[in-house]
């Protein structure tokens, strides 16, 4: 069946590859989205499993989204609203809690609770992790430059660069290389002195990643977490009103009213490749679809491996592909709720059940649950990032019902001879048994329970290894090193082929900026104008 | 005639030494101050398998008697040992080991010109680290060349499990690579940054001679007395005498005060900053950074004395004097690292050892400083688990031990007074490496107090036998002092 | 892990200070603000009123909220020379004395008042929470650092009458208390300590005691005015204090300058020599913190300078932008400002960027204010002086004057 020529392919619905896409049809290019699923979004994605409930049921919070993009796709006309969620909490064994509460005052009066000198040291660990923040999202929306290329263009990125850092005072410079290289519980342990504290802090920084709080590299994961804003509010989170599903479809209609043309259920087989050039893709029906240049938004190793062919690629790049570092840790629990659970350790009336809610309470047990990862087992004491958003969002459950994410780490890969059902369900046990230690009333009020593992994740959305950054956030898969040194500027082997998932610069995180910056380098190429966004700054 | 400058070395250590003899050499008069009763400070303690870098063997003009190279022989569980000898190993992935030591032999020497030079200020930095910078992206851009340099740039920061994954299969060649990239530090196999401590030790490994630790230090005591450094044993500095913002000398235990234009610490930074100078003198925030590195040692030394010498099924008896590693595989060696994350000895400990006459003195890992229930409590639980280890490879061994003497990272920072008893004065990680060790504000081996030098392991480039940080900081004192 | 202490009231975003109640009778605008932690009147009546308490007769304000350290031990006076810019080793017991603090950098983390108040007993009060930079500074030496801004309950009682107020309230011995002096009194029964300190270039005190008694302590000065009708007494809010204390010239750290400790962008922060703080500095006495820094700043033109402004005409320069001359080059900003209802003057903290180490020989506010809701420009020419805009020899006569 002859299909029409398109200018651009992007392959993959997530929010990288609409954001892609949407800035590429906005810059006059006739462009097709083909999602193998029968519903868009990737991992940003809303479903109903449970008649009334609708799971976020990977991604399930929203502050990295970048502002400049939601404004200049004006996504808030698509739909798109993103409520700012309040606090966190964590539960400690001996009864007690931490809570960080969205109040400031409280906030700090909390913090005192448990030590006073916190609370004091509280202050300067914000001002310097904002000293951290505001260079790291300056790079956000740019393309790394290249260490090997003598281009001007690079030479002048790395010019831009140096001159932001040097902006900084020597001291911190120096500070900078350290956050950016030591563990989290080492940098945390410059600021906090309670155990509780720490914990709390130290939770945001090995989310998604192979990585334990004593493992350096760590610290700078914490940015990840702490570097996103809800309307200039730095480091809080928001919910998506509808679940993340709200971001795919906004990020849809903005791009279908851009004139693109978005394609479900159709799986590409193959990008097509004739003589360095790229033609357009093969589908899984044996359909061919010519397009001057295609985008991919599967992770590198899927796009590499599955999607081309070795003959088309320089043999180290394939090297590179089949090495990549992509290992899930990660599971998730949706889960539908008759109520809303009693947390007995807080007060009556207590804010803190709207926020993150955690049990870990000692640096050894956050440790101790990556132990079990690196020999691949699932953490017998996990970390959790719970949260109940029916509280503030009524289109999630039934009214006077509730919806609960459980993000949970760790998961491995692969467990010893394989996952099973069985294994899989052990695994949510154990996260069901942890949550209703603090929760007496939290089994009776199980309705539905979706339990996912790095395996679900994978088979679903398609994120190889069910690592939910497509790709470690590692030093040797950071900037220039994203994926791979040398194809860090999304541009792929062969003419035409570019790669717009978080795979890329600056990485996972439902960000929307690897899909921008792919959308910038593939307008240089086609010599069109420049529609992406730059940074807002932040001065 | 001008007076000669003087200089008080505090600490006898290999460090301690070289820097001596550097400035006696340009005419300084050097006075060296050991609390112990014998020079050389922790090298006693170290098998022979690093030695000291080939510049300074050819400033002090050190003659050493090179003895016959030692292998590295990892054993296996199997009685299938590998024998590692320059780039060449046993087995079907001799061709890979080869290919990939010279691949990280060039990687290592491509970090020459920061490991011999001051570390590089980044801002406000003189024409001598302009040069510095200069010479290393030389090194990494053209002498390493552009696919060299980005695949150093990758796995600089890695840690070595997810690089040896990518390029070997058998769990013993990965074990025993592993452990060298591990060993003297609390990390595992798995901790980023030990790709770094691996390719340090390899710069240091590139084509020196090796020689016993007794030779060492008596060649080095030898070069600084013919320079005319003046050596003193049995004097144990009690603190560093500051006048008017500037250290004039230090006084002894027996209180007795000694002055110099230059008092150079070959001491850790947390001996020398927070006991011998005192915060008093300090930054308020510097004195944070200062007692912050994290320099805990967690490796114990166990020496054996034994009834006969041991056997080792599979293994020559020719061999057992080569270098053994016990290190089976990587995943052995995390587990092995797990436990003393939480203030355990590990319950299957990784080791090398040498075996000399019917003695065997054994690097065990790992065995952290603080253990929770002490080590009184601990000591021989550690030393049974050691021994139950070694049982499976040379059996009968337990039942021929003599002597059993651990000694713990406790037991080193009581002999050597190292704050922590780690073997390189704190661990080797990027934030405590370079332009930041021991931390920044006194990485280029000046400190904040006018007239006091660092020149131990504590300061770039750290720990091993080496002398380099003696010798950089003595060039550095020469240029600016 | 040690249990901590129990819940918060997470319904509420402040303590109640000792002297709440009170505050809340005389408070009759309910126009709070925070200040760390606890609830303060921004105006309790009007701000004229409250201002001319302060100038012409006697105001009370609450300094409960202000942080108080106590720090005591063997190494606590030379701790607090290592810490403070200036050479505290000579403040006797029962004397204060105003000093600022640096981090390494040499740049101002805060300022407040050291009370020797017995041998080897000091107390620090500071303008912002500082236990994190005492007890970071303390390595080292053999100090205890207790934070004790919650149990010392604190007044100030200052204006002309202040003398006359306090000592018919029947504080006894005021009449030789020099200023910066402590001195150890009994009230009805209840001790209390009254340092000659405040915030005005004018007489004032400041108490201290137990927030057990504090009610009673306010309630024996007040009823000096409602009992007894002897005096005028007024309680104060934050807009009266800050008019009086840009008259005196006092700076505050966090509004006037960044504090180093919370400043992000690189020299954001100040040093006291930018503050025109430069007497607080001795670069003669022993280390500490900063001091090297300060020694290297001292042999450099200075960079940027934080000015008194006295302006032309009656429009207050809220928020404007300083130049050297009418509609010239951008030279710095307004930090602070107000109009001083005694000098019938527009005055101004401005931080303006030193050419060559020199104050621009012209400045020139660049003002915007209104009139009816309308937007007006208008430019004033200012001075610049080095003494405060106002300070009365009341302020240091000893004894006092009664009115």
């Amino acid at each position: 069946m002859a299909q029409p020529n398109y200018d651009a392919i992007i392959i993959g619905a997530g929010h990288n590859g609409l954001t892609n896409a949407a800035f590429l049809a906005k810059a006059g290019l006739d462009v097709l989205v083909l999602e193998k699923n029968d519903h868009i979004g990737g991992a940003t994605v809303s479903r109903e499993l449970e008649p009334g409930w609708f799971y976020s049921n990977c991604s399930y919070v929203c502050s990295l989204f970048r502002p400049e993009i939601y404004q200049a796709l004006d996504l808030g006309r698509h739909g798109l609203e993103i409520v700012p969620l309040q606090g966190s909490v964590t539960f400690s064994q001996n009864g007690d809690y931490f809570g960080s509460y969205h109040q400031s005052d409280i906030k700090r009066r909390e913090i005192a609770r448990h030590s006073q000198r916190d609370a004091d040291a509280a202050i300067r660990f914000d001002a310097d992790l904002m000293k951290w923040c505001r260079l790291i999202r300056g790079m956000l929306l740019r393309t790394p430059p290249d260490p090997g290329s003598f281009k001007a263009r690079d030479a002048f990125e790395f010019a831009f660069l140096l001159k932001k850092f040097y902006e900084l005072s020597e001291a911190q410079l120096y500070e900078f290389i350290r956050f950016f290289t030591m563990s989290i519980a080492d940098y945390l342990a410059e600021y906090f002195e309670n155990d509780l504290i720490l914990a709390h802090f130290s939770g945001g920084s090995i989310i998604g990643t192979g990585l334990g709080v004593y493992s350096p590299g760590t610290a700078y994961v914490l940015l990840h977490h702490a570097m996103g804003d809800v309307d200039g509010n730095v480091g809080s989170w928001g919910f998506a009103r509808g679940g993340m599903g709200s971001v795919a479809a906004a990020l849809a209609s903005a791009f279908q009213s851009l004139g693109g043309t978005l394609q479900d259920s159709a799986t590409v087989a193959k990008i097509n490749v004739n003589d360095g050039i790229t033609t357009g893709v093969t589908l899984t029906n044996g359909d061919v679809i010519d397009a001057k240049c295609v985008v991919s938004n599967l992770d590198a190793k899927r796009t590499f491996l599955n999607l081309m062919e070795e003959k088309d690629l320089p043999p180290k790049l394939v090297e590179r592909a089949k090495t990549f570092k992509i290992r899930g840790s990660s599971g998730k629990l949706n889960i539908a709720l008759d109520g809303m659970p009693e947390f007995p350790a807080l007060p009556k009336g207590s804010p803190l059940t709207l926020g993150h809610m955690h049990f870990s309470d000692t640096l050894e047990r956050l440790e101790r649950a990556y132990d079990d990862w690196k020999d691949d087992r699932w953490s017998e004491d996990p970390y959790v990032d719970l949260l109940v958003p029916s509280q503030y969002d009524p289109t999630v459950a039934p009214p006077g019902k509730h919806m609960m994410s459980v993000f949970v780490q760790y998961c491995p890969v692969e467990p010893d001879g394989g996952w099973t059902s069985e294994k899989r369900d052990a695994f949510g046990k154990t996260v069901i048994d942890q949550i209703a230690d603090y929760s007496p009333n939290f089994k009776d009020l199980l309705v539905h329970t979706e339990v996912r593992t790095p395996n679900e994740i994978e088979n679903e959305v398609g994120l190889t290894g069910g690592n939910i950054f497509q790709g470690e956030l590692t030093l040797d898969q950071l900037l220039f090193n994203r994926p791979f040194p040398g194809y860090a500027q999304y541009r792929g082997p062969a003419q035409g082929m570019y790669m717009c998932g978080s795979s890329n610069h600056p990485g996972g995180g439902v960000m929307g900026a690897p899909g921008a910056n792919a959308a910038r380098e593939i307008l240089r190429d086609l010599k069109k104008p420049d529609v992406t966004p730059q940074d807002f700054g932040d001065d | 005639m001008t007076k000669a400058r003087s200089a008080i070395i505090i600490g006898g250590g290999h460090n301690g030494l070289i820097c001596a003899a550097y400035l006696a050499r340009k005419g300084l008069k050097v006075e060296v101050l050991e609390a112990r009763n014998t020079l050389g400070g922790g090298l006693a303690l170290t098998s022979s398998h690093m030695s000291l870098h080939a510049s300074i063997l050819k400033d002090l003009k050190i003659k050493l008697t090179s003895q016959a190279p030692v292998k590295t022989i990892a054993l296996g569980p199997d009685g299938e040992h590998l024998c590692f000898s320059g780039n060449t190993v046993d087995g079907p992935e001799a061709a890979r080991y080869a290919a990939f030591r010279e691949e990280y032999l060039a990687y290592a020497k491509a970090l020459g010109p920061l490991m011999l030079n001051t570390p590089p200020r980044l801002k406000d930095f003189d024409r001598a680290d302009a040069m510095t910078f200069g010479k290393l992206g030389w090194a990494l851009r053209f002498g390493l060349g552009e696919e060299a340099m980005r695949e150093f740039l990758r796995v600089a920061g890695m840690n070595v499990y997810d690089v040896l994954e990518e390029r070997f299969s058998a769990p013993l060649l990965k074990g025993a690579l592993a452990y060298d990239a591990i060993i003297g530090c609390h990390v595992g196999p798995r901790t980023p940054n030990t790709v770094l401590n691996f390719l340090m030790r390899l710069f240091h490994d590139s084509g020196q001679q090796r020689v016993s630790a007794a030779a060492t230090t008596s060649a080095l005591e030898e070069a600084a007395g013919k320079a005319g450094v003046t050596m003193k044993c049995g004097a144990k500095v009690a603190s560093i005498l500051v006048q008017s913002d500037k250290a004039v000398g230090v006084t002894l235990d027996t209180g007795e005060a000694l002055r110099a234009d230059i008092i150079v610490s070959n001491a850790d930074a947390k001996t020398t900053f927070l006991d011998l100078l005192g915060t008093r003198h300090l930054d308020a925030l510097f004195a944070h950074r200062i007692s912050k590195p994290r320099t805990d040692g967690d490796v114990a030394r166990l020496r054996l004395s034994l009834k006969a010498r041991p056997t080792v099924p599979g293994l020559p008896d020719s061999d057992l004097s080569q270098r053994l590693v016990i290190a089976p595989d990587m995943r052995t060696v995390e587990r092995a690292f797990n436990a003393s994350k939480y203030g355990e000895y590990s319950k299957e400990p990784v080791m090398d050892m040498m075996l000399d006459g019917r003695t065997l003195s054994i690097n065990a890992a790992y065995a952290p400083l603080k253990l929770k229930e002490g080590w009184e409590a601990g000591a021989e639980g550690f030393k049974a688990a050691v021994l139950t280890v070694l049982e499976r490879y040379a059996p009968g061994l337990s039942a021929s031990v003599e002597t059993a003497e651990l000694m713990t990272p406790a037991d080193m920072a009581e002999a050597f007074g190292n704050a922590g008893g780690h073997w390189h004065h704190g661990e080797m990680a990027i934030d405590q490496a370079f332009m930041m060790r021991p931390v920044h504000g006194t990485a280029q081996y000046e400190t904040p107090v006018a007239g006091l030098y660092l020149c131990g392991a504590a300061a770039h480039p750290g720990g091993d036998i080496t002398g380099l940080p003696g010798r950089n900081a003595a060039k550095r004192i020469l240029r600016t002092a | 892990m040690t249990p901590a202490a129990s819940p918060i009231d997470f319904t509420r975003t402040h303590a109640p200070s000792p002297f709440h109640a009170r505050l809340l009778d005389h408070t009759i605008t309910q126009n709070w603000a925070t200040w760390n932690g606890y609830q303060t009147p921004r105006v309790a009546d009007t701000v004229a009123s409250e201002y001319f308490a302060i100038r012409s007769a006697c105001s009370v304000m609450d300094l409960t909220p202000m942080e108080k350290y106590r720090i005591t031990g063997p190494d606590a006076g030379d701790y607090l020379n290592r810490l403070v810019t200036r050479d505290v080793t000579k403040l006797k017991p029962g004397r204060v004395a105003y000093a600022v603090w640096c981090n390494d950098m040499g740049r101002v983390i805060d300022d407040g008042t050291i009370f020797h108040l017995s041998e080897g007993v000091y107390r620090l009060c500071a303008q912002h929470h500082q236990l994190d930079w005492l007890l970071l500074s303390s390595i080292g030496f053999d100090v205890t650092i207790t934070k004790e801004t919650h149990d010392v309950a604190a007044l100030a009682v200052q204006g002309p009458t202040s003398f006359s107020v306090l000592s018919a309230a029947g504080i006894q011995g005021l009449d030789t208390l020099k200023p910066f002096g402590i001195t150890s009194v009994d009230v009805a029964g209840i001790p209390v300590t009254v340092s000659r300190t405040g915030f005005t270039g004018d007489l004032g005190y400041e108490l201290w005691m137990d927030p057990e008694h504090a009610l009673d302590i306010w309630d024996i000065i007040f009823n000096v005015k409602f009992e007894r009708g002897l005096y005028d007494i007024r309680v104060i809010g934050l807009d009266a204090l800050e008019m009086v204390r840009i008259e005196a010239g006092f700076i505050m750290p966090g509004f006037d300058f960044n504090t180093a400790d919370t400043a992000v962008r690189a020299d954001f922060d100040r040093s006291p020599y930018e503050l025109g703080l430069g007497w607080l500095v001795d670069l003669k006495k022993p280390h500490y913190t900063g001091k090297r820094a300060l020694v290297a700043e001292h042999a450099r033109p200075a960079k940027s300078r934080l000015i008194k402004l006295i302006l032309d005409g009656n429009k207050v320069p809220s928020g404007s932008f300083l130049f050297d001359r009418e509609g010239g080059e951008n030279v710095g900003a307004v930090m602070a400002q107000t109009w001083s209802p005694i000098l019938k003057r527009a005055l101004a903290l401005g931080d303006i960027t030193l050419r060559k180490g020199q104050v621009p020989s012209e400045l020139w506010a660049e003002i915007y204010y209104q009139k009816e809701l309308k937007w007006k420009l208008h430019w004033a020419k200012g001075t610049v002086t080095d003494k405060p805009f106002w300070s009365h020899p009341r302020r240091s006569a000893t004894p006092p004057h009664s009115t």
